[in-house]
């Protein structure tokens, strides 16, 4: 069938073409006759001068303490704090926890910022539940630690350790930012000396 | 042959992130359009009426910063304008001054963070909260200058404030006033006519004025509807009665209006404010008033205009040291008998911005 | 100014249309009997002069031998107020009319009464416990309840 040449509207014919893309196969197979050199090639030289020696514990304590996710607990008034804490004046990814998790899959720190009533106690307990292993609450604030200025009323629950265990206590009604912070780096002490696999 | 649908039960909250909180919608769905919504509350009741009938009047000043914890300088002035009424302590010039000062730096940092969250909620994700903390953390340092604390201030006093301001605090307060304008200009120039929040917010969850005034809203909801109603003006308390200030309306009642009042009634604030720096006097800050007040037998209700709506106190004294009873009427529970009616038929999507538009806060929903 | 409507003028004109439904009526306050307090509801909002359009707050109060319901009444068009109060002397199954139907915003604050005070509301379309949760035993902000533990 004769193709109409009068429609093709390239630059170049078909035999142009051709030739070109035949020039650069044998440009680049005659540049290719030796394989590329490994790039990582002296590594293997430098890592025989440079090897750590660790254990698994210090290795994987480091991670999780470099990257902890809070996942969102806010019931009351310490939630401001903690956004503050998080927002532009004093920065929590300075410490790689800007991520602040809904979901608790997805989380491994509970920071309880707020007033735990009974009727919220088993949606804590639940979203505390749903993070995954290893996980991590900061109790903050006095109603956090005790049940604060309303401890003793009918539907307050004394602290939040009648539900889920807390590591770190941060006192303060509100506590400021820099408490907050303060607990972090205590966390963060606390997870870098874990044993686990003794 | 029509395909068979049925009615999808989403519930919503309370562990979720734009719910401001702990609160939690029952919400029943026909695809994505919201075709019933129940509002379930209590996750955050503290029993703070009852707690507050075994403390003393002056002890209970630390419980209502704990309402709105947004507004505690508000709350505080409303509960001591009731304290105030019903014993009938005067309080002196300058206090009231410095009152109204707080007040309405509250007010503007209340309206940003209900602002900065609606936008939050909206997928706005993070960036405009950050610019509206920026400009709430100034006020939070003003406020740290005169109580020492940074959210729960307890500064209001029976009879006045409990100290005067420092030295340091009123060329502070002028550079804010004098620099906050330019923010808001800012805030506007990135949103008033930013596509996105015209498109989610222009023309949804609409209250018509006689809905508002039924079901007793007030505050930025009611006055996003067209009711010209601001307790500031309509009942002046403490000395408001001595400044110019406009009252910002809307016309349709959607979440844009709503947003547009807001933002309105940051610049009104720092206009009262102005006018208060000028007109500050010298004196006593605070009348002296018995270390265990005894008021007589009787009741008193007070309210003001806080920046979530109408804050009322009513309390019943059988002349004891102890209130009898301790009511709070609060905006954000009530602004909330709005919500089913502004959110049924639209979609889910905009259920968030409907619910972020009338600006709640836990605290005072549960008490 | 708000304008406080003195009790005891308007319980005149109400004893004209309501004949023995005032207890009592003092310059602040306006006590009425709690089977009339739908119709005087109802009157007070539409009626011209009054204009009731606006419901403030609701809230009970426990005085022992009975409760007192107190409804802050405020007219948005002439800008006056008006303190409401009915009683209940019942205490083992108090029930007052609700005036949900009336303003609407009584909605919530009157589930909140029930729950925290026992008051039964007749009439209330969705009446059920509003903060605490369902089993709770008694009712908190009654002057006997002592749930409070240290």
């Amino acid at each position: 069938m004769e193709i109409d040449k009068r429609h093709r509207l390239h630059i170049y014919s078909d035999e142009e073409l051709d030739k070109n893309e035949g020039e650069i196969i044998e440009l680049l197979k005659a540049a290719s006759q030796q394989p590329v050199p490994d790039q990582d090639e002296w590594l293997d030289e430098q890592l025989r001068r440079n090897i750590l020696v660790t254990s698994v514990e210090i290795l994987l304590n480091a991670a999780r303490c470099a990257s902890l996710w809070p996942v969102v607990c806010f019931p009351a008034c310490c939630a401001f704090e903690f956004i503050t804490t998080a927002a532009s004046r004093f920065d929590i990814s300075r410490f790689g926890m800007e991520i602040i998790r809904a979901s608790p899959r997805q989380a491994d720190l509970m920071i309880t910022a707020g007033t735990l009533t009974w009727k919220n106690a088993p949606n804590v307990r639940r979203v505390y539940d749903q993070m995954a292993e290893p996980k991590w609450v900061i109790a903050m604030g006095a109603c956090a630690i005790s049940g604060g200025i309303f401890s003793g009323s009918y539907s307050v629950v004394p602290g939040y350790n009648r539900i889920i265990p807390v590591d770190v206590y941060v006192p303060g009604c509100p506590p400021r930012p820099e408490a907050l912070l303060y607990g972090i780096e205590q966390l963060r002490r606390k997870i870098s000396s874990l044993q686990f696999l003794a | 042959m029509p395909i068979k649908t049925e009615p999808f039960a989403i519930n919503f909250g309370p562990f979720h992130p734009s719910t401001h909180g702990v609160f939690r919608m029952r919400t029943t769905l026909d695809g994505e359009v919201i075709i019933d919504l129940e509002p379930v509350f209590g996750y955050l009741h503290r029993g703070i009426e009852k707690l507050a009938e075994g403390r003393t009047y002056t002890q209970n000043i630390p419980f209502t910063d704990r309402l709105d914890y947004l507004a505690s300088m508000s709350n505080n002035l409303a509960y001591v304008l009731a304290v105030e009424k019903l014993a009938g302590v005067p309080v002196p010039e300058r206090a009231e001054y410095l009152r109204v000062i707080m007040a309405e730096l509250q007010r503007i940092a209340s309206h940003l963070i209900a602002v900065g969250s609606l936008l939050n909620d909206c997928g706005a994700f993070m960036t405009p909260i950050l610019y509206m903390i920026r400009e709430r953390e100034k006020i939070l340092d003003l406020f740290e200058m005169v109580s020492g604390q940074r959210l729960t201030y307890n500064y209001m006093r029976i009879g006045g404030v409990s100290q005067d301001i420092p030295d340091e605090f009123l060329p502070a307060l002028e550079k804010f006033v004098e620099r906050m304008p330019s923010y808001i200009d800012e805030y506007d120039r990135l949103l008033a006519e930013n596509e996105i929040l015209l498109a989610r917010l222009k023309g949804v969850g609409i209250l018509s004025k006689g809905q508002a005034i039924n079901i007793s809203a007030s505050g930025p909801v009611l006055r996003g509807s067209g009711v010209e109603w601001d307790i500031r003006k309509v009942d002046p308390y403490s000395v408001y009665d001595r400044f110019e200030f406009d009252i910002p309306t809307g016309t349709l009642g959607d979440s844009y209006d709503r947003y547009r009042v807001r933002i309105e009634e940051m610049r009104q604030s720092l206009r009262i404010i102005e006018q208060a720096m000028k007109q500050l006097p010298s004196g006593a800050v605070k009348t002296d008033v018995p270390w265990l007040m005894l008021p007589p037998r009787g009741e008193a209700y007070a309210h003001i205009e806080s920046p979530k709506g109408e804050l009322g106190f009513y309390i019943v004294s059988d002349n004891s040291a102890k209130p009898y009873r301790f009511h709070i009427r609060a905006p954000s529970l009530i602004n909330l008998t709005a919500l089913r009616d502004m959110s049924v038929g639209w979609k889910i999507a905009d259920l968030i911005a409907i619910f972020g538009s009338i600006d709640i806060c836990m605290g005072e929903v549960d008490r | 100014m708000t304008i406080a409507l003195s009790g005891r003028k308007i319980a005149g004109k109400l004893q004209e249309q309501f004949p023995g439904s005032i207890v009592q009526s003092d310059e602040s306050s306006l006590l009425v009997k709690s089977e009339h307090l739908l119709a005087i509801a109802t009157f007070l909002k539409t009626t011209p002069g009054f204009d009731f359009d606006y419901l403030t707050s609701v809230t009970a109060v426990d005085y022992r031998d009975y409760f007192e319901l107190v409804y802050h009444l405020i007219s948005i068009e002439h800008n006056h107020s008006l303190v409401l109060k009915v009683r209940c002397h019942d205490r083992e199954n108090p029930t007052v009319p609700s005036v949900v139907g009336v303003w609407r915003g009584a909605d919530f604050q009157e589930r909140e009464i029930y729950d925290l005070m026992g008051i039964k509301f007749e009439g209330h379309p969705n009446l059920k416990r509003i903060v605490l949760w369902e089993g709770f035993q008694g009712h908190p902000l009654r002057k006997e309840y002592k749930g409070i533990y240290k």
